[in-house]
C-alpha cells in the first residue's frame, strides 16, 4: 500500500483525464482524509478534484443553495460522520435519551440526503460507522440499549436499511477497513487530541482506497470475469498425476481451504461475475472433477468458458476475452504458478493478475483483501449470465454449419423489441451505461436515479431494446437516449449496445426504430455524434454505415424522410 | 546518536516535507521561520519523524515544543528509552 506521504505528493499530480469532482463534508478534521483520496485516485489515473470543507459545516454547506459545496458543482458529495465525535455527543446526552441515539443520527442523515437531492445533482457517498470499544459495561453492553456499543451497531444496521431505499446514496464500508486494520492501528489517540483526526496516518491510505474503489466502480471500472487455473488453484494436487482420488478438495485437511475458495467463487458467479477456466491439461481429465467428484463445489454448469489444452495461457486468455467481448482490464486471472502469471502479465499488461500467496490457506483472504469486485449497481435476480454465455457458444457452433451469414441469421428466428424506458428496467439500463465501453458512441454514464429523471423528462425520447432467438433470451441489449434540441432536431445523447449481439442485424434494427420514433414524434432530423475513447473505435463509422451524412469530424446527420430502412432479419415482437 | 546528528536527519525530513532542498535548521528554528510549516504540515512532519525513528511523541511534546531543539530533546529521550 502507498504511504500517506506518497498520496500527499500524488495529490498534486496533473492527470490527463476527464475531471471528476468530490466534495467532502464532515464532523471532524478532513484535510488529510481528502488529500489521501485525491492522491490515491490520481495514482490510479483518475483526475479527481476533491473539495474539502472546514469541519462541522455540514448543515451550513448543505442547507444554503449557494454554499461553496454546491458552487463547486461536485459529481459526488461525501458526508463523513466520525464515530469518535458522535461518541462525545452521545455521552453529553441524558442517559435515557441515549436509547434513541441511533435513530437520531439516521434522521439527521435523511435530512441531509434530502437537501443534497433537492439542491444538486451530486450523488452521495456515505461511509458507514467505525466502532469504539468503550467497555462501559463490558460484554454486557450488548444487551443494554443505552450503551454506545449497542447504539453504534444499531446505527450501522439502520443505515443499511435506509440506503436500500435511496438510489442516490452509495455506501463505503469504513467499518470493514477498521476491522481489517485492527483498532490499535486504525486509531491514533494523540493525533485525535492534537488535530481532531480520527484515523491514523497508517490507515488513511486504506480508507482512501475504499472511497476511490467506490468512485471508480461508479465510473464504470469494474471486473466482470475471473479466469481460473485448476491444479493447485481450485484444488490441491495435479489431476493428471494424482487422479480423482488424489486431489485435495472437500472438508478434509488442505481440501477445506480449496472448498471454501470455491464457495466464494460460486457466490461471485451468482452475483454475475463470469467464471472461466484456463488450464494446461487434457480437456477430459480437467473436466472430470467438475462432473463427478462429490466434494467439488463448482460444477461444469458454473463455468461459462472452459479451456483446457496445451497452448500457452496468454493465447487462451485472449481467445476467452474475445468470445466474451469484454475489456482485458475487466478480467482477473488467478493462477498459483508464478511463471504463468508472469507470462500472462507480460503479454497482456491490462489484465489483473494477483500475486497469490504460496500457501493455499491464504488464497481466499488475499483475494478478498484486494476488493476486486467493487460495483455500483446490482440488478438482483438475473445477474447470473452463465447460461447466456454458454448459449452463445452453441450459436457459434451453429454458425459454422451455414454457407452464408444471411442463412445463418435467418435460421436464428430473432425477435426484437423497442420501448420507451420503464421503471422495472431503470436498474439494468443504468448498469449498461456504466458498463458498456466498446459499442458506446458517447460513453455517457448514468446512475439509476438519473435514468429515472431522463425517462420522465419531456425533453427526451428514450428507447431500450431487447432481443431473443431460438437459443435463448438476450434480454435488454441496447439503450438509446435522444434529446430534443429544437422542434425539428433530435440529438442522440446515448447509443450503446451489448457486444454480445454484434453483427446480427441489431444495429440496423436499432437505427430503423430510432428514425421511426423520431418521425412519429414529428422530428425532421436526427443528429449523431461519436466521441472517441480508448475503447470505442469499433463504432467510429457506424453512423456513416447506417446512411447518415457526415457534417463534421465526428458529427453526423440524417433527414428522417430520406432515410432508407436498413435490411435485417429481426422480426418485431407481436 | 547525538543531538547534532539527529538535527541533520530531521533537516533532511523537513527538506522533503516542505519541498525545499536548501532549507537549513538550527536548534532555535521555529514554525514561524519556515513558510510552509503550518499546523497541518506539523502533523505530517511529526508522523515522518516518528516513522523514521520508530518512536511516538506524547501529546504534550507535539503541542508544547517551542523550537526544533526542544523537539530533538524529546526525540532523543524516546530513543534512549527504547534501548
Amino acid at each position: 500500500m502507498y504511504s500517506f506521504k506518497e498520496l500527499k505528493k500524488a495529490a498534486k499530480l496533473s492527470v490527463a483525464a476527464k475531471e471528476m469532482k468530490l466534495a467532502v463534508v464532515g464532523n471532524c478534521a478532513t484535510q488529510f482524509f481528502s488529500k489521501s483520496i485525491q492522491g490515491y485516485a490520481k495514482l490510479l489515473g483518475m483526475n479527481l478534484n476533491v473539495y474539502d470543507t472546514d469541519y462541522n459545516q455540514i448543515d451550513v454547506q448543505l442547507l444554503d443553495q449557494n454554499s461553496e459545496v454546491y458552487r463547486f458543482s461536485p459529481d459526488n458529495i461525501l458526508i463523513w460522520l466520525a464515530t469518535d465525535k458522535l461518541y462525545e455527543e452521545f455521552l453529553d446526552m441524558e442517559l435515557q435519551a441515549r436509547e434513541s441515539f441511533a435513530q437520531g443520527v439516521i434522521d439527521k442523515l435523511n435530512f441531509w440526503w434530502d437537501l443534497v437531492e433537492k439542491n444538486s445533482k451530486a450523488r452521495i457517498i456515505q461511509p458507514n460507522f467505525t466502532e469504539i470499544d468503550d467497555k462501559a459495561l463490558g460484554s454486557y453492553s450488548c444487551k443494554v440499549e443505552t450503551s454506545f456499543i449497542y447504539q453504534i451497531r444499531k446505527l450501522n444496521f439502520l443505515l443499511q436499511n435506509e440506503i436500500i431505499k435511496r438510489k442516490s446514496v452509495y455506501p463505503v464500508d469504513f467499518l470493514a477497513v477498521q476491522i481489517r486494520q485492527g483498532l490499535n492501528l486504525f486509531y491514533d489517540p494523540s493525533l485525535y487530541y492534537n488535530a481532531k483526526m480520527t484515523i491514523s496516518m497508517e490507515s488513511l491510505p486504506w480508507i482512501a482506497k475504499s472511497v476511490v474503489d467506490v468512485l471508480s466502480a461508479m465510473n464504470g471500472k469494474i471486473k466482470k470475469c475471473i479466469i481460473l487455473d485448476l491444479d493447485n488453484t481450485l484444488w490441491g494436487g495435479v489431476i493428471g498425476d494424482d487422479g480423482m482420488g488424489g486431489i485435495q478438495i472437500g472438508e478434509l485437511g488442505a481440501g477445506h481451504a480449496f472448498a471454501d475458495f470455491q464457495r466464494w467463487l460460486k457466490q461471485l458467479k451468482e452475483y454475475g461475475i463470469i467464471l472461466a477456466v484456463c488450464s494446461k491439461n487434457n480437456e477430459d481429465t480437467a473436466k472430470e472433477p467438475f462432473e463427478s467428484h462429490e466434494e467439488m463445489i463448482l460444477r461444469l454448469s458454473d463455468i461459462s468458458i472452459f479451456v483446457a489444452n496445451w497452448q500457452d495461457k496468454a493465447s487462451n486468455i485472449k481467445m476467452i476475452q474475445e468470445s466474451l467481448n469484454i475489456g482485458m482490464d475487466s478480467i482477473v486471472f488467478v493462477d498459483d504458478n508464478p511463471f504463468e502469471r508472469n507470462l500472462v502479465k507480460t503479454i497482456i499488461p491490462d489484465i489483473e493478475v494477483p500475486e497469490l500467496p504460496e500457501d493455499p490457506a491464504l488464497y481466499l483472504d488475499y483475494l478478498q483483501s484486494k476488493n476486486y469486485f467493487e460495483t455500483a449497481s446490482y440488478i438482483g435476480k438475473g445477474s447470473d449470465r452463465t447460461e447466456l454465455y454458454r448459449a452463445e457458444f452453441e450459436r457459434k457452433k451453429l454458425q459454422m454449419q451455414f454457407g452464408s451469414i444471411d442463412d445463418y441469421l435467418i435460421s436464428l428466428d430473432m425477435i426484437g423489441e423497442a420501448k420507451p424506458f420503464e421503471p422495472v428496467r431503470f436498474a439494468r439500463i443504468a448498469q449498461l451505461t456504466q458498463r458498456s465501453n466498446q459499442f458506446n458512441l458517447r460513453t455517457v454514464r448514468y446512475t439509476e436515479d438519473e435514468i429515472e429523471r431522463v425517462a420522465n423528462d419531456d425533453h427526451y425520447l428514450t428507447l431500450y431494446y431487447t432481443l431473443k432467438d431460438k437459443f435463448g433470451d438476450h434480454g435488454l441489449v441496447s439503450v438509446v437516449i435522444m434529446e430534443k434540441i429544437s422542434d425539428k432536431e433530435l440529438f442522440v445523447d446515448t447509443w450503446l449496445m451489448s457486444c454480445r449481439v454484434l453483427k446480427r442485424g441489431m444495429e440496423e434494427f436499432i437505427v430503423n426504430k430510432m428514425i421511426e420514433t423520431a418521425k412519429s414524434n414529428g422530428f425532421e432530423q436526427v443528429i449523431g455524434e461519436y466521441i472517441p475513447t480508448a475503447k470505442n473505435a469499433m463504432v467510429k463509422d457506424i453512423y456513416k454505415t447506417m446512411g447518415f451524412e457526415q457534417t463534421d469530424e465526428n458529427k453526423y446527420c440524417i433527414d428522417v424522410d430520406s432515410y432508407k430502412p436498413q435490411n435485417n432479419y429481426i422480426k418485431e415482437e407481436e | 546518536m547525538t543531538k547534532e546528528s539527529v538535527l541533520k536527519d530531521v533537516e533532511e525530513i523537513m527538506r522533503e516535507e516542505f519541498e525545499d532542498d536548501e532549507l537549513e535548521i538550527t536548534y532555535e528554528t521555529t514554525a514561524a521561520d519556515v513558510e510552509e510549516w503550518d499546523s497541518l504540515a506539523h502533523l505530517s512532519l511529526i508522523h515522518e519523524i516518528e516513522a523514521k525513528f520508530k518512536i511516538k511523541f506524547t501529546m504534550g511534546e507535539i503541542q508544547d515544543s517551542k523550537n526544533v531543539g526542544e523537539l530533538l530533546d524529546a526525540l532523543l529521550k524516546h530513543v534512549e528509552e527504547k534501548k
